[in-house]
């Protein structure tokens, strides 16, 4: 097996913050495939997302990340913006997102502040700033947190209509999002 | 009332000297506001006038001491903010202390101290326009570049890191930016009117502004108009700057929150968080 072909490759990895709380796991993504992490809660599949980024500690095994990929991670914990004045235009430029596919409901919104949106408005916004930012790799926790089924719907689509260019990790408790977009998934124990 | 000290040369300079810091501190207090560490603007602010001291007193320029005490202490800033704002008070304590012990025990230190903490703006010359010049100039070449990366990175913490990027250059280049900033801010307008610029216009920026860009601008406007009220009045009451600029961003703030809940009881679920 050529790591060349891998955007990333988890190997037997055992990750936590004081102790580890996922692991060992091990698996492989590609461009092209959307990678569904399963598992009850406390499984330790945000951890897991969060070894792959750096930002949690690793006990045991490897994360490789095929060089110079670029790797955007919508995390499932938002940050307290009340009173940050950002509109949801200047939230996706940050990431260099565009706004041409965000639902149309959601369009005549980004002009307002992050904290005059519902949170399902900015839930999707925060997920298109990473879905439609210029990389390789694509990491959702939980994307679908307070979306309405025809956001669910939307999103479910336009990532599949990205397969082709991205791979996708999502973590997700909506059964029938994983199963609609996942082209494949990855099982955690507790 | 003082009317013709308006119109005096004399006081060209200094004005526009403390225009230049009224125009730079408010938008870089935008980004230690994102950044949540507005107490570390007070804290750079009382080490800078406590180096300045105790550069005079060594026959050194003032605002070199400054600039050395208020950029060692970005330097360590790594280590202090550990402590979080317990760290930045201390710092605070600190500088205050050293700053009045100097004062206490060194004659000589005596005028240049109360300069700092009366905020005479008017000692300033033409040194201090230059440097304030160079900084205004230093400034608007970096925050454009820096702007963009300092947001992102406080909205998606995660977004460097995940491609294996840091960011850390961009908050040491920030950090480096607002220590010369209130370096060079105090010895020209004092300790409070520097911390006062840095603190009060985003304050009200970030309550009213529609977004970013909008809030910048709000910002820099609000301080250039209480600057120029409080540069006024100063000369017409013949009172100190520090302080009348205080009281000017004081009242400023407090209209600000007037108008704010003037407008929330006539439309409170436009103005009110997500529902």
């Amino acid at each position: 097996m050529d790591s060349d072909d891998y955007l990333l490759r988890v190997d037997a990895l055992s990750a936590g913050y004081v102790r580890p709380v996922v692991g060992p796991v091990s698996f492989s993504v590609r461009l092209g495939d959307i990678v569904g992490i399963r598992g009850p809660n406390g499984s330790g599949k945000s951890t897991l997302l969060n070894a792959i980024t750096g930002g949690s500690r690793i006990f045991s095994g490897r994360v490789i990340k095929r060089p110079g990929a670029r790797v955007s991670h919508q995390q499932q914990s938002t940050l307290p913006l009340d009173s940050v004045p950002l509109s949801g235009r200047e939230l996706l430029g940050l990431t260099g997102a565009t706004e041409e596919s965000l639902p149309a409901w959601i369009k005549p919104h980004v002009r307002r502040r992050l904290d005059r949106l519902s949170g399902g408005q900015l839930q999707l916004l925060y997920v298109w700033a990473c879905l439609k930012a210029p990389v390789d790799l694509i990491l959702l926790d939980e994307p679908t947190n307070n979306v309405d089924p025809p956001g669910i719907e939307h999103l479910a689509e336009e990532l599949l209509r990205m397969r082709a260019s991205h791979a996708v990790l999502v973590i997700s408790h909506e059964h029938r999002f994983l199963e609609q977009v996942c082209t494949r998934m990855v099982d955690l124990p507790q | 009332m003082n009317v013709d000290a308006l119109l005096d040369p004399l006081f060209r300079l200094p004005f526009v000297t403390g225009l230049v810091f009224a125009l730079v501190l408010p938008v870089l207090g935008m980004y230690l506001r994102l950044r949540e560490e507005w107490l570390a603007a007070l804290a750079f602010a009382q080490v800078a006038a406590a180096g300045s001291l105790a550069s005079s007193i060594l026959g050194l320029p003032p605002q070199a001491g400054a600039l050395a005490c208020a950029g060692g202490a970005a330097a360590l800033k790594g280590w202090i903010a550990r402590a979080g704002n317990n760290g930045y008070a201390l710092l605070m304590i600190v500088g205050w202390a050293a700053a009045i012990l100097m004062l206490a025990n060194v004659p000589i230190a005596e005028h240049l101290g109360h300069a700092l903490f009366d905020g005479q703006l008017y000692f300033t010359g033409t040194g201090h326009l230059a440097v304030a010049a160079l900084f205004l100039a230093v400034t608007a070449t970096l925050l454009p570049w820096l702007s963009q990366r300092l947001l992102l990175e406080r909205m998606f913490p995660d977004f460097f890191r995940a491609s294996g990027l840091s960011a850390l250059r961009y908050h040491l280049i920030f950090d480096l930016l607002i220590a010369a900033g209130l370096a060079l801010a105090t010895s020209s307008i004092g300790v409070m009117a520097a911390f006062g610029l840095v603190f009060v216009p985003s304050m009200i920026a970030y309550r009213v502004a529609p977004n970013w860009k909008g809030s910048v601008a709000i910002s820099a406007a609000s301080s250039l108009g209480a600057y120029i009220v409080a540069f006024a009045a100063a000369l017409l009451l013949d009172q100190p700057f520090g302080p009348v600029l205080a009281i000017t961003l004081a009242a400023l703030a407090a209209c600000g929150w007037l108008v704010l809940a003037a407008l929330h009881r006539q439309a409170p679920h436009g103005l009110t968080a997500r529902s």
